[in-house]
């Protein structure tokens, strides 16, 4: 299950062919007169863990949310190996949020809840459950009601729900952003863990160190657009655009 | 295992909760003979009720329900075919109800009188008086509080019809000296009693009342004051459902010898209340 | 005159001589409201949780009318019921006129609308939180509609006792349907207008403070609830 990269597929998945490449073809999001969004072209296509970085108000959690399906684009179109986005798609993805976002229950019960709504049947709902939760160390805290664990503690929850439902793509929206480093140590582990064994992690991040950790390309946004997208070495050695080299500068990008 | 109390259990323990609670509603006794009487509030506030019907139901195994409200809506509650039999006490009403065949028969039952009861200190000097309006005619003059119950009722209409005969209408006054309530003989005494404010009352349920304060009966005995009751079968033609002929039971039982007996033998410290006068039946 | 102590006096004397008569109209106070929460809790919920979850034409109105209706009078709720269950009325056949059963309906009547709209107030409110992480879980709408009802029971059981509260302590709405029947349709409420009008002040007041203790009772309930549930972060 969790130990193979390639799983068999849940009930009514497609087959499982990979998602990627990743394309987005013009994509726009307006709201109310005002564009945050502007016409993004991007391809990704390469396995590992992508990092998106930018400036605040860049436009970074709007795209993952894109890119996820959580909101509907304006104009342009998202492809996941040549399909547009749908439900089928959306239920081999999985997203961790900057803060953690965990029902009122145990923290067992809200990984056994989640796999109940992907269909997995009842009696396998526990043993995934634990396996999630050994591989996030959180097996000890397994029937301590998940909202009275520490910060930390419940963003590794969370994650370890995201990858106890097997994923294809895992979307990460600045999940150490308020932890401390040991957290963040661990969960960061994770994502290298999960990356070695095939699930595409896309991650918005703005912090240098962390990009610098995980990063296998670099896709930097600014003013809602896409200025960048290389391999991480590239990136951070010879930025391309000025917006690029000055964020790395720690200075403020206007 | 995962979960002391999951939601699964706490459905199955809503489910059965549910399930008790249906079982444990009072079903509808559909089985149990029993009719519905429309009747007034001062009947009921008087305690004939508790007295007379037990003997009933002992004799006949019928329960009587009675529905107690103002006459007006006791007859309107008839009307819509929601009781078996009326117990009220305004003839002109009653005879209205009838002549428009909602109902079958009128049985004149028994009587009572109207008093006028006030304070002790009775501003109007009214006590002794042996004649009705006249005592009215001093309240307005003196324009002491008077409370009215001014809900279309039998003892309602019959005021309407003293204060007639007094030539005076108090409405024009209605909010100052003459308080209109607007209910039953019961919640019109207890505002009299609050406001220090004259009343006109059937003397059962002041004798029921037991808040009576300082007040005492000032006005009594004038013919005016005679209250008759009638009881009326709701016509089952128009309303199928009406259950005549254990409403007739009941009627002919009331009007007979062993229900005017216990109408009789109803009595607060040793006064009868309610005087039995329903004709001989043939 | 009236004595406050008089009175909590004479209802413990009733209550500990547990007079059949005061059990009895306790005993269908507590039916009637108790199957009329029942009733109106399941209709509540799920009228609540579908109005916060579920986006549709005349939604906003839909919402109006229930905040609208928790301040429906019950004796408004009582005369609307007497004329459907009337004889004269539309459901006349049915004949539950003055029975238990009516009562149930006209309080079911008063109580939904305060279960719903608060089911929607705290749906709503959990919703803010959870709506982006429950979509990427793939929850459907019903399961999301399940899902909060169920993670905001603690604050649900308020909505619930709100609406308990509610109907134990009206007169207006039981009092039409119900008839106020000796033995059939007298509940406390009703019993407490019935002496009152009899200038029975010191019994009706009795009656009273045995509703209050009930009432209390209840309240009191609630509060050991939400500590327990707090001690988990469940509140």
């Amino acid at each position: 299950m969790l130990d193979n990269p390639r799983s068999p597929p849940e009930a009514g998945a497609l087959c499982s062919e990979s998602l990627l490449p990743l394309e987005l073809r013009g994509l726009s999001l307006e709201t109310g007169g005002r564009r945050l969004i502007y016409s993004v072209d991007l391809r990704v296509d390469t396995p590992g863990i992508s990092v998106i970085m930018g400036p605040n108000g860049a436009g970074k959690s709007l795209l993952l949310r894109l890119m996820h399906g959580l909101i509907a684009p304006t104009g342009g179109t998202i492809l996941w190996a040549g399909t547009p986005m749908n439900g089928e798609i959306r239920r081999r993805q999985a997203m961790v949020f900057q803060k953690p976002v965990l029902l009122r229950r145990t923290a067992v019960a809200n990984i056994t809840y989640a796999l109940g709504l992907r269909g997995v049947r009842r009696n396998e709902r526990g043993l995934r459950a634990f396996q999630a939760l050994q591989l996030a160390g959180l097996e000890r805290h397994a029937f301590t009601p998940a909202r009275v664990l520490s910060g930390g503690e419940q963003q590794r929850l969370c994650l370890a729900r995201a990858l106890s439902l097997d994923p294809d793509i895992l979307f990460l929206d600045e999940p150490t952003a308020s932890l401390d480093p040991a957290s963040t140590l661990a969960i960061e582990r994770l994502l290298i863990d999960a990356k070695h064994r095939g699930i595409k992690v896309l991650v918005v991040t703005h912090e240098l160190g962390q990009a610098r950790r995980l990063a296998q390309d670099v896709i930097f946004l600014h003013h809602g657009r896409l200025i960048e997208h290389q391999p991480a070495p590239r990136f951070f050695e010879q930025p391309e655009s000025d917006a690029a080299r000055a964020f790395m500068a720690g200075g403020l990008v206007l | 295992m995962a979960g002391a109390f999951g939601r699964r259990d706490f459905l199955r323990f809503a489910l059965a909760g549910f399930a008790l609670l249906a079982l444990a509603a009072p079903g509808s006794r559909a089985e149990e003979k029993f009719i519905i009487v429309q009747s007034t509030t001062s009947t009921q506030n008087s305690g004939l009720f508790e007295h007379i019907l037990p003997l009933f139901t002992k004799k006949t195994g019928i329960e009587v329900r009675v529905v107690a409200v103002g006459t007006g809506q006791a007859l309107k509650n008839a009307e819509n075919g929601d009781g078996d039999v009326v117990l009220v006490h305004s003839s002109p009403d009653e005879e209205k109800f009838v002549a428009e065949g909602w109902g079958v028969k009128r049985y004149p039952v028994m009587y009572n009188d109207f008093i006028i009861v006030g304070p002790a200190d009775d501003p109007a000097k009214i006590a002794g008086l042996k004649q009705a309006p006249e005592a009215l005619k001093k309240i307005a003059e003196a324009e002491a509080p008077f409370a009215s119950r001014a809900d279309d009722s039998g003892t309602h209409k019959a005021e309407l019809k003293l204060w007639e005969q007094a030539g005076v209408d108090p409405k024009t006054s209605s909010g100052s000296w003459y308080l209109e309530t607007g209910s039953g003989m019961g919640a019109t005494l207890n505002t009299a009693v609050g406001k220090q404010a004259y009343a006109l009352t059937d003397r059962g349920t002041w004798l029921a009342f037991a808040n009576k304060d300082d007040f005492k009966v000032l006005v009594e005995g004038d013919d005016k004051l005679f209250n008759q009751y009638g009881a009326i079968l709701v016509n089952p033609l128009k309303h199928p459902n009406v259950r005549a002929k254990e409403g007739q039971v009941f009627i002919d039982w009331l009007t007979g010898p062993e229900g005017q007996r216990a109408i009789a033998d109803y009595k607060i410290d040793g006064q009868q209340l309610f005087f039995p006068n329903a004709r001989p039946q043939s | 005159m009236l004595d406050l102590a008089e009175a909590f006096h004479a209802a413990l004397r009733q209550t500990a001589a547990l007079n059949p008569q005061l059990i009895e109209i306790i005993a269908l106070s507590l039916k009637v409201t108790l199957a009329a929460v029942a009733v109106a809790t399941i209709i509540g919920f799920a009228v609540g949780g579908v109005l916060a979850v579920y986006r549709f034409p005349g939604r906003g109105a839909l919402a109006a009318i229930l905040n609208a209706l928790m301040g429906l009078p019950p004796v408004v709720a009582g005369l609307f019921v007497y004329l459907l269950l009337s004889n004269a009325g539309p459901l006349g056949v049915l004949q539950l006129l003055y029975t238990p059963q009516a009562m149930i309906i006209a309080q079911v009547i008063l109580v939904t609308p305060i279960v719903a709209a608060l089911t929607r107030q705290t749906c709503e409110d959990l919703l803010e939180e959870y709506r982006e992480q429950l979509r990427s879980l793939g929850a459907s709408s019903a399961e999301i509609v399940t899902t909060l009802l169920w993670d905001g029971r603690y604050r649900l059981v308020t909505a619930v006792l709100a609406g308990f509260g509610r109907a134990i302590a009206e007169v207006g709405a039981v009092m039409i349907v119900g008839g106020n029947i000796d033995h059939v349709t007298r509940t406390m409420t009703t019993a407490i207008a019935l002496e009152t009008s009899k200038g029975n002040i010191a019994l009706a007041l009795a009656l009273g403070v045995i509703l209050l203790a009930i009432a209390l009772a209840i309240n009191m309930a609630l509060m050991g609830i939400r500590r327990f549930a707090s001690h988990f972060a469940y509140a």
